[in-house]
């Protein structure tokens, strides 16, 4: 199979941290604090290495967008399995206002010029919630798209997809090529070994800017506050 | 000394070291505990010994690993999911 796989990554404030509103109310602290690989992409990413491991494509190229520090996660992925990746450069303002709108404009322009047959994210980040950036990349690139997904089989040409709905489980058939996003359930992401970190520090990283691809980075949102709720859990 | 464990040995007190950075108690609690453990047993020559010692370090990598990984599914199970599920 020569199928080639776009898995994204995301640089973001580790699970485990305690997040602390910044004084000014424009954001949270990010400075010194531990950043890791959002925990849905590394269940994407090892569900892309899976595919791999059972022959059924032959490359997986993990992409992640933001400034220098994001080649750390990217090199987690490779550290799990991934073949190559690529860092699309962006830094500064045009980093903190980087939403699933730019993102996705990015991997489509990535998915045309690579020849991606299947494109696997997380089916969210946890640090903005915001589970749009599979939806709007497949329909970018006009591409069905099968989200929540607790369980992917390729069969032939075509992926059967289980994914995760509030009424229970629905099983879907859609062509290739395709977007998936991963679910909590979808499997069991290996741990990047300080082995394997080593043995990833010969894979190669490429790096490009959204111009060379195309894509305007500009954002129609802005930030207005953010607060830390005042309650937990009561709306 | 015996010479070719020793490379194993060293191997295995930088992969526990690597894993102990994520440690719910802190990566200082796990470095003195990881330390002790491993100077404990410094005098030990017999390479079967050792060899069965480097065994339960590769026993508590994959120990370390299953919490890890257990840690982080419960917090994203309680945080994006219906109790029910």
């Amino acid at each position: 199979m020569s199928a080639r796989v776009l898995v994204g990554v995301k640089r973001v404030i580790d699970y485990a941290v305690k997040i602390r509103v910044k004084p000014d109310r424009t954001g949270v602290v990010t400075d010194g604090v531990k950043h890791s690989m959002n925990p849905f992409c590394e269940i994407a990413v090892e569900e892309a290495v899976k595919l791999k491991e059972k022959k059924l494509v032959k490359e997986v190229v993990a992409v992640s967008c933001g400034p220098q520090q994001v080649q750390e996660t990217i090199r987690t992925a490779l550290a799990m399995g991934a073949d190559r990746g690529i860092h699309v450069e962006v830094s500064g303002k045009d980093y903190e206002t980087l939403g699933p709108l730019q993102v996705s404009k990015i991997f489509a322009a990535l998915a045309k010029k690579e020849q991606a047959d299947l494109i696997i994210l997380g089916k969210q980040a946890i640090d903005d919630d915001c589970n749009q950036t599979g939806q709007m990349t497949a329909a970018l690139l006009d591409w069905p798209q099968g989200t929540f997904a607790s369980e992917v089989t390729l069969e032939a040409d075509k992926l059967k997809v289980v994914r995760e709905i509030d009424g229970g489980l629905e099983t879907i058939k859609i062509n290739l090529p395709a977007v998936v996003t991963a679910d909590l359930r979808l499997n069991t992401p290996r741990y990047a070994t300080l082995p394997n970190i080593m043995k990833a520090k010969k894979k190669k990283i490429t790096n490009v800017k959204p111009a060379d691809l195309g894509v305007d980075v500009s954002s129609r949102l802005e930030v207005l506050k953010v607060e830390k709720l005042k309650e937990a859990g009561r709306i | 000394m015996s010479n070719p464990l020793r490379g194993e040995v060293i191997r295995l007190y930088k992969n526990l070291l690597y894993l102990g950075r994520e440690y719910p108690k802190g990566t200082a609690y796990f470095r003195e505990r990881l330390k002790g453990a491993f100077m404990k047993n410094k005098d030990v020559t017999d390479p079967e010994k050792i060899k069965q010692l480097v065994d339960r370090g590769e026993f508590v990598i994959k120990e370390l690993e299953a919490l890890y990984f257990l840690r982080k599914y419960r917090a994203m199970k309680k945080r994006y999911y219906e109790p029910e599920h």
